[in-house]
């Protein structure tokens, strides 16, 4: 496999421009004769949609909702990172790229991180100018806050719906350029196989979720935008559709899949209310800027509460235990997510965590209503407390709310290079769906940045270098008639047929479900070599289960919502076991991934720089086939190997 | 709290497609804990059914928090269901009683086929967004984010209209299915921004003007939509629509605007 980054030469801070100004370009004449398929359309697929129509290229995009503006980027609440330094406080290009590249302990890409840092102020300027409705303070500038894994205020927000916001701008972008003709939408389309002709990524095939058609599309080169793929958990902070089929359709025509096992639990969750729950609602970070966490000292105080006898507030302040604050005095409520995550897990374990389950540690409000007076706090978190009073029937502004870290956001993905492009030549991964710059954790509200980072202001040009290399004569040329379409088409079809020929016993959720608790297990907060071999056994056997014994209901011929989770059931169970041999294969912790073999004695994360600065790249060789483990080595030119502390 | 399982008789709407008719179906569901939110009991519903091998009922639903507009399921005749400000994903079963009969159906509209069941085609919010509903900006090029300060009620305002999820609920609620509250969140935003200023008058007329041909009814102060609105959309957005328009359309018959 090959796996040149094709990182520019020069100092970190030219590799960029230098990139620029050395890519070839597309004559703007010439644009419109070529074809590009964008699947997605959140922050990174409508931002890349919407610039590729307004360059002139012919954009076809397609997402499974029945809206563009639907896409699970407007779930994000807190922010959005940039290095303006509006704050006077220190902050600057490289102190994002340094804080991005420690908060991923170091196994981030150098290169990728200092680019994403320089467009991050271009992204707040681009926003503005859409009508993007940011916090702003009295003197009517913007406003900012800071978030974990940082000590300056670089976070952008619009109140506690800032990918709402940041979505609808690109969205709105998006429609004007379908308006214009530039952009051909294809809503409630999924997205169900890659096509690759002489190994370039030529097209997709879809299935249209109203009228069952699969269909055919051909294009100069194929953008997958298809966001992350904590749904392999089952119970996740994740949307209904969110999946990993098309990422996965990829990686079985050739891409690489970089670090699957990179998944960020995150801290601040609405706990589990019992076995009916579909999803799990994220209270957002930023509330961590004003809230304390904490847990009981004594066991007997945490069960006292759990059996309904005490309340949180008749625990005396002597006898909580703020642990962050106590672990971690220079970071405090605000340490990065792994590790606050982590923390709450080992408060529970050792039997002093709430809510009735006793998977919850308290997040409290008092002091901060004490000091700035309840109507700050509403304004700041208003929604959010609305949101948790709604969903648990408790007033947080009276009683702590109860939280719990539940997956959020895979760091992992496709392996894409300097220029975005996966291993497949022709076929590009953006957003969560590549593996990027985040390394083994991302800092809060740096998604939001990289999404649209990768869509507005770097794959407009090095899609331009790709096409260009390609020549005119070929631009818009591939045939949706050609013997791989024709392949891809059967493949699909005869799947679909498949799952509704088997008419077992099984729902398709609750296959899904199971395979959730293994995966939860095995390839959660802490993973261990036992358990990771146990799972990797398990999960064949399930999906064997599936195969023989699942069940849809209905037809293909229509709208067939039990049909489209089958088939995104079926790609999580093939991989789920890719996680889990992507964990067990790195022995050492390092960020989110923590081997209860690898830890300090204080339980931090132990990283192995010798054997493991790299990225590891899968790939497939065959149905039930053990894939291949290729690597990517990682050098570290500006920020230097450190444990991360932030004691 | 209580935490024992509950029961209802749900009687919900099934249509096979948009030319077949449709009809109220009878369903018992049992053991519903009042943690759980309205479509997860109907998620467990589905899964009855599936495993008796009857077709599942087909609802929109994606981010289950409340923000991305897709659920949209009249509740006993109304849009959303009964808690204010809140979308059905939102919406949790201690708020039934025991033993409740719950009718279900689909957002209705002229301008939103049925799909199937309960689910409804919305295209027509997304036109009417084409027509108008952004800044003309280019990727790049624009000025340096602080370079214009907006004052924070002037944000604040515009933040509360942006806020809108797009669900269509105010057209469901609507005797004469008029979009008008969707629509004026929008323009209501960006009329109210230095930078959606250029393009005030032209937005307000492209956009009424989709919203007729997409067959939205007039607005007749009702305010049906602010009531059943998940977001608390107020109806000044509307007034202020109304204000805009005429005054653009006061400047179009000069021959100014469009
Ligand atoms: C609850 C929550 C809160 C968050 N808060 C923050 C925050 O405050 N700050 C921050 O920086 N980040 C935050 N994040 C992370 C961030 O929101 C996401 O990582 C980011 O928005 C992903 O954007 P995306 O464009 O890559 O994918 P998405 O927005 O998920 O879009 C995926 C698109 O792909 C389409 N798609 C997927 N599969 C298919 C298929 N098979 N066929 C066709 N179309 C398909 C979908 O329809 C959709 O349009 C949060 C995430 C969650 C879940
Ligand atoms: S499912 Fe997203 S708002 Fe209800």
């Amino acid at each position: 496999m090959n796996l040149d980054s094709k990182i520019p030469s020069g100092a970190i801070g030219e590799k960029w421009v230098n990139h620029k100004f050395s890519t070839k370009l597309v004559n703007p004449a010439n644009k419109r004769k070529y074809k590009v398929i964008v699947v997605g359309s959140g922050l990174a697929g409508a931002s890349a949609a919407a610039t590729l129509g307004e360059l002139g290229y012919q954009v076809l995009c397609f997402c499974y909702q029945d809206s563009p503006r639907r896409a699970h980027s407007i779930a994000a609440q807190g922010g959005i990172n940039a290095a303006k330094n509006y704050q006077n406080d220190g902050d600057s290009v490289y102190r994002l790229f340094y804080d991005t590249v420690k908060g991923g302990d170091f196994r981030s890409r150098e290169a990728n991180v200092h680019r994403l840092a320089e467009v991050s102020c271009n992204i707040i300027d681009q926003c503005v100018a859409q009508g993007v409705p940011f916090a702003r303070e009295y003197g009517g500038l913007l406003d900012n806050r800071s978030f974990g894994g940082a000590q300056v205020s670089r976070t952008f927000y619009a109140r506690g719906q800032t990918g709402q916001q940041l979505l609808l701008g690109a969205y709105s972008a998006l429609e004007r350029q379908i308006g214009l003709g530039t952009v051909k939408m294809y809503t409630r389309h999924e997205m169900l196989d890659l096509v690759v002709e002489d190994g370039r990524a030529v097209g997709i095939v879809t299935r249209n979720m109203v009228t069952g058609a699969v269909e055919p599309w051909a294009a100069d080169a194929v953008l997958l935008c298809t966001g992350g793929y904590s749904n392999v958990f089952f119970l996740s902070t994740n949307a209904t559709g969110c999946n990993v089929t098309a990422a996965y359709r990829a990686y079985k025509k050739g891409a690489g899949f970089a670090n699957p096992c990179f998944t960020q639990i995150h801290p601040t969750c609405i706990p589990q209310h019992g076995d009916q729950q579909s999803k799990l609602t994220l209270m957002s970070e930023s509330l961590r800027n004003d809230g304390r966490i904490w847990v009981p000292k004594s066991r007997e105080d945490a069960a006292a509460i759990r059996a309904g006898k005490k309340s949180p507030n008749d625990i005396p302040e002597a006898d909580r235990d703020y642990y962050l604050e106590r672990k971690y005095p220079s970071f405090g409520n605000l340490a990065p997510r792994d590790i606050s995550s982590r923390a709450a897990k080992e408060a529970c374990d050792d039997k002093r965590g709430v809510a009735n389950t006793g998977f919850g540690v308290y997040l409290d409000f008092k002091d901060a209503i004490n000091r700035l007076g309840q109507p700050k706090i509403e304004e700041r978190y208003g929604n959010l407390f609305e949101m948790y009073e709604r969903i648990t029937g408790v007033d947080a502004y009276k009683e702590p709310m109860q939280i719990y870290p539940a997956p959020h956001y895979t760091m992992g993905g496709l392996w894409v290079d300097y220029n975005l492009m996966t291993t497949i030549p022709g076929c590009f991964a953006l957003g969560e769906a590549n593996f990027s710059d985040h390394g083994a954790n991302r800092l809060g509200a740096s998604a939001l940045m990289q999404g649209l980072a990768d869509g507005y202001f770097v794959i407009p040009y090095t899609l331009g270098g790709y096409l260009a290399g390609l020549g005119l004569a070929s631009a818009g040329k591939n045939s949706p008639e050609s013997p791989a379409f024709k392949a891809s088409l059967e493949y699909v079809k005869e799947r679909t047929s498949k799952f509704l020929s088997i008419k077992g016993k099984r729902t398709p959720r609750s296959l899904h479900q199971e395979l959730g608790h293994i995966m939860w297990e095995a390839c959660g907060m802490a993973r261990e070599a036992s358990v990771l071999e146990k799972a990797i056994e398990a999960i064949p056997h399930l999906r064997e289960e599936f195969w023989k014994n699942v069940t849809v209901t209905g037809s293909g011929e229509e709208l067939n919502q039990q049909l489209e989770m089958a088939g995104r059931v079926a790609d999580f169970l093939e991989f789920g076991e890719l996680m889990c041999r992507d964990a067990l294969a790195r022995d050492e912790s390092c960020g989110c991934h923590l081997r209860v073999e690898h830890q300090y004695p204080d339980g931090e994360a132990k990283r192995d720089d010798e054997k493991f600065a790299h990225v590891a790249v899968w790939e497939y060789k065959g149905d039930n086939v053990t894939p291949v483990r290729n690597t990517e080595p990682l050098t570290y030119e500006n920020v230097h190997f450190a444990v991360r502390s932030y004691k | 709290m209580s935490n024992e399982g509950r029961s209802y008789t749900l009687r919900i709407w099934r249509q096979k497609n948009r030319n077949t008719p449709g009809k109220l179906v009878d369903y018992k569901v049992t053991n519903i804990s009042p943690g759980s939110s309205f479509l997860e009991m109907l998620d467990l519903l589905n899964e009855d059914l599936v495993a008796k091998g009857e077709e599942a009922i087909a609802f929109d639903n994606d981010c289950r928090e409340g923000i991305c507009g897709m659920c949209s399921l009249t509740i006993n005749g109304i849009p959303h269901g009964p808690e204010r400000r809140t979308t059905v994903c939102q919406l949790h079963m201690r708020k039934f009683e025991d033993g409740a009969v719950i009718t279900i159906e689909p957002f209705r509209a002229k301008p939103f086929p049925i799909v199937k069941d309960l689910v409804v085609d919305r295209s027509a919010f997304d036109r009417i967004i084409q027509a108008g509903g952004f800044i003309s900006v280019r990727t790049g090029g624009v000025p340096d984010a602080n370079a214009i300060a907006i004052p924070k009620d002037v944000a604040d305002v515009a933040m509360d209209a942006a806020a809108c999820i797009g669900c269509g609920a105010c057209v469901a609620a609507c005797k004469n299915s008029s979009a008008m509250l969707f629509t004026s969140a929008k323009a209501s935003q960006l009329n109210r921004l230095p930078q959606g200023q250029a393009e005030k008058d032209r937005r307000v007329l492209l956009m009424i003007s989709q919203l007729d041909k997409e067959g939205f009814g007039s607005c007749t102060n009702y305010g049906e939509c602010q009531a059943v609105c998940p977001k608390g959309i107020t109806l000044d957005h509307i007034a202020k629509m109304h204000r805009d328009y005429a005054v653009a359309s006061f400047k179009n018959v000069f021959g100014k605007v469009l």
